[in-house]
């Protein structure tokens, strides 16, 4: 298993000229002909998508009543996807930001799609927090704004913290998308034989000539981005943890929450990469771009952010006993042989037991391995998010506040829907973007390299 | 519009060390308004043609300045004067609680300054550009290597210019129409 270095596959596999390495990935936005399979998968995405503005519009008809959210689980499923979705994103920022900070070049085949992630992901996310509030119709009373109420947010408050984390997270993330993109729409405008296009894409690349002064503040601004950036997507999930965090409920007000949710995020997201990049690589033959090491090395960081999170579980469990407190060893016991313990269970299955099988080296350079263990790895972190929000509030302090949570059918709507709209935005951004980065794989050929 | 003067003259070359030498030799024979265009980054190439001075991290600077700044003072301003409240005793300028939208704040405005600024600063959005009309320069974003002297530099010379590319052993040389 220990394999010299030399023997690693390739970032990108040799006998790419900087004209192949254009054409092959510009081609699949211009001329390749779009397949009847991508308009089916397209089309039933779209038809979640729709299910989902139909689950939203009755919910704004009729209130927040139509789901299952009862007192004492006043955050049922809204806040379970919303965990979710927004720690998927975080792995697109730490590919893109934290991974060219570290200088890790084989991020630059995989940085753009895992971007266009974040961004699809952080928008589903967004839309939970809006419309649990009861009247969604007010959701924009969450920002400071002159009112002629004269009301102004509480500033103490972790959930005003989140509205700044999460608005600030999907501003930055969208910047920084953007302006990757610049050189390659320019690379797009003068490879399009259509005037339509020409038109469209020389807009979005706002006359893009890649003058030498242009590439050094291009550069800088870059950098400083991915620098802004790091901090940010590290500060999002450890704010998020602060909404549980900050409150007394027995399972929630720990301190180990900030670090555990920040590599539980990173976690899921390369999971959710990986089901990405295994499909498309395959279906696009962009195996020579995304190859095994990339595969490789989202495994390893998989294996090592599911490690952090089974450290999480455990001190959670530790201090169950270790406190003394009577209520933190109960919710112990209620997880273990409550009444969602089996979900307990899968959840350690799914994020402690199957992925270790990343151990070995054979499966981890396996796309249909990867594909499985990362599903169930998202199955598990969804399950986790549910522990951490239902199982804490549903028996906490006194015996006659206990309640159940069941989920209606206009949770799983929405739930489902919101996957429908994350890939059915994913669907459109392989067929009119780039969705690898052209000009920063030109930079990985010899080539590209100067001599002294 | 007939103009007697071309924007300038361009060398097109095939490998980047061909353009970062070109752009050393051309700005040392006393060019000073010269500018080079590649595909990808090219580092070096920026010094190559004399240029220094990259305000972006300053404008950040000043970006995150702003940000930080004026995130901390609205919370000072609405928990303190605007609308004090009093939650669980705490104290009206609760200090720590601000640091996160502060932070949140100075990235906010860090970020977008960096981005608006480095477009601004490069004069972009700018549609339309001489340099356009060369019909072989659609390859700049594809693999080809492209050196300009403009015809307001005060050494200018259409002749001498053209001998000096030609030395260097380009693939083509094109006179840039204004």
């Amino acid at each position: 298993m220990d394999e010299p270095i030399e023997t690693r596959a390739p970032v990108i596999e040799p006998g790419y000229t900087l004209g192949s390495v254009t054409d092959k990935i510009s081609s699949i936005v211009l001329t390749r002909p779009t397949s009847n399979a991508w308009f089916v998968g397209f089309g039933l995405m779209f038809l979640l998508t729709m299910m989902l503005l139909f689950a939203m519009g009755y919910l704004f008809v009729k209130g927040v009543g139509i789901w299952g959210v009862t007192i004492p689980i006043g955050w049922g499923f809204a806040i379970v996807n919303f965990v979710w979705w927004i720690g998927i994103g975080h792995a697109g920022t730490l590919i893109s930001a934290i991974l060219l900070l570290l200088r890790q070049s084989w991020r630059n085949s995989i940085n753009r799609f895992a971007e266009a992630m974040t961004l699809f992901a952080v928008a589903c996310a967004g839309i939970f927090p809006a419309i649990h509030v009861g009247r969604p119709w007010v959701a924009y009373w969450l920002f400071p704004y002159p009112n002629t109420m004269n009301v102004w947010p509480q500033f103490r408050s972790p959930l005003v913290w989140d509205v700044f984390a999460v608005s600030t997270y999907a501003t930055i993330s969208a910047l920084f998308w953007f302006i990757g993109l610049i050189p390659d729409l320019a690379t797009l405008r003068d490879r399009s034989e259509e005037r339509w296009k020409k038109i469209i894409y020389g807009m979005l690349a706002m006359g893009w000539r890649g003058s030498a002064r242009h590439w050094h503040r291009y550069e800088t601004a870059y950098l400083l981005l991915a620098g802004l950036a790091t901090p940010l997507v590290l500060s999002v999930h450890t704010v998020v943890s602060f909404d549980f965090a900050v409150g007394i409920v027995p399972g929630w007000h720990t301190t180990i929450f900030p670090p555990y949710f920040v590599a539980g995020a990173i976690y899921s997201g390369f999971a959710m990469v990986l089901m990405l990049a295994i499909p498309i690589r395959k279906i696009y033959k962009l195996e020579d771009f995304i190859t095994e090491r990339h595969l490789q090395n989202s495994a390893k960081v998989m294996l090592a952010t599911g490690l952090i999170v089974a450290y999480g579980y455990g001190i959670e469990a530790f201090m169950g006993w270790y406190s003394g407190n009577r209520y933190d060893a109960f919710l112990l016991w209620n997880r273990l042989h409550g009444p969602y313990s089996f979900f307990y269970y899968m959840l350690l299955i799914c994020n402690l037991g199957i992925p270790q099988v990343l151990w070995i080296s054979k499966l981890r350079s396996s796309p249909l391995w990867l594909f499985l263990v990362s599903l169930v790895v998202l199955v598990g972190m969804w399950l986790e998010r549910f522990i951490i929000v239902v199982v804490s509030l549903h028996r906490d302090f006194l015996t006659s506040s206990w309640g159940m949570y069941y989920p209606t059918r206009w949770d799983w709507m929405t739930y489902i829907g919101t996957i429908g709209m994350f890939l059915a935005a994913m669907f459109l951004f392989v067929r009119i973007l780039p969705m690898i980065s052209i000009f920063e794989m030109r930079t990985l050929l010899p080539e590209a390299e100067v001599k002294e | 519009m007939k103009r007697t003067k071309a924007y300038g003259l361009m060398a097109e070359f095939d490998s980047v060390n061909s353009l970062v030498d070109a752009a050393n030799r051309t700005r040392e024979a006393g060019y000073k308004r010269i500018d080079a265009y590649s595909p990808f980054p090219v580092e070096g190439l920026a010094e190559a043609i004399g240029f220094h001075h990259d305000e972006v991290p300053l404008v950040v600077l000043i970006g995150g300045l702003i940000g930080g700044l004026s995130g901390y003072l609205m919370q000072y301003w609405i928990s303190v004067v605007g609308y004090p409240v009093n939650v669980g005793g705490k104290p009206y300028h609760s200090w720590p609680a601000f640091i996160v939208p502060t932070f949140e704040l100075t990235i906010l405005f860090a970020g977008i300054f960096a981005v608006f600024g480095m477009l601004a600063l490069n004069g972009l959005p700018m549609p339309y550009h001489p340099v356009f009309n060369v019909p072989r320069f659609a390859f700049a974003t594809k693999d080809r290597f492209f050196l300009i002297v403009f015809s307001s530099d005060p050494k200018y010379n259409p002749v001498e210019v053209r001998r000096l590319l030609e030395s260097f052993g380009p693939r083509s040389i094109s006179e840039v129409p204004d």
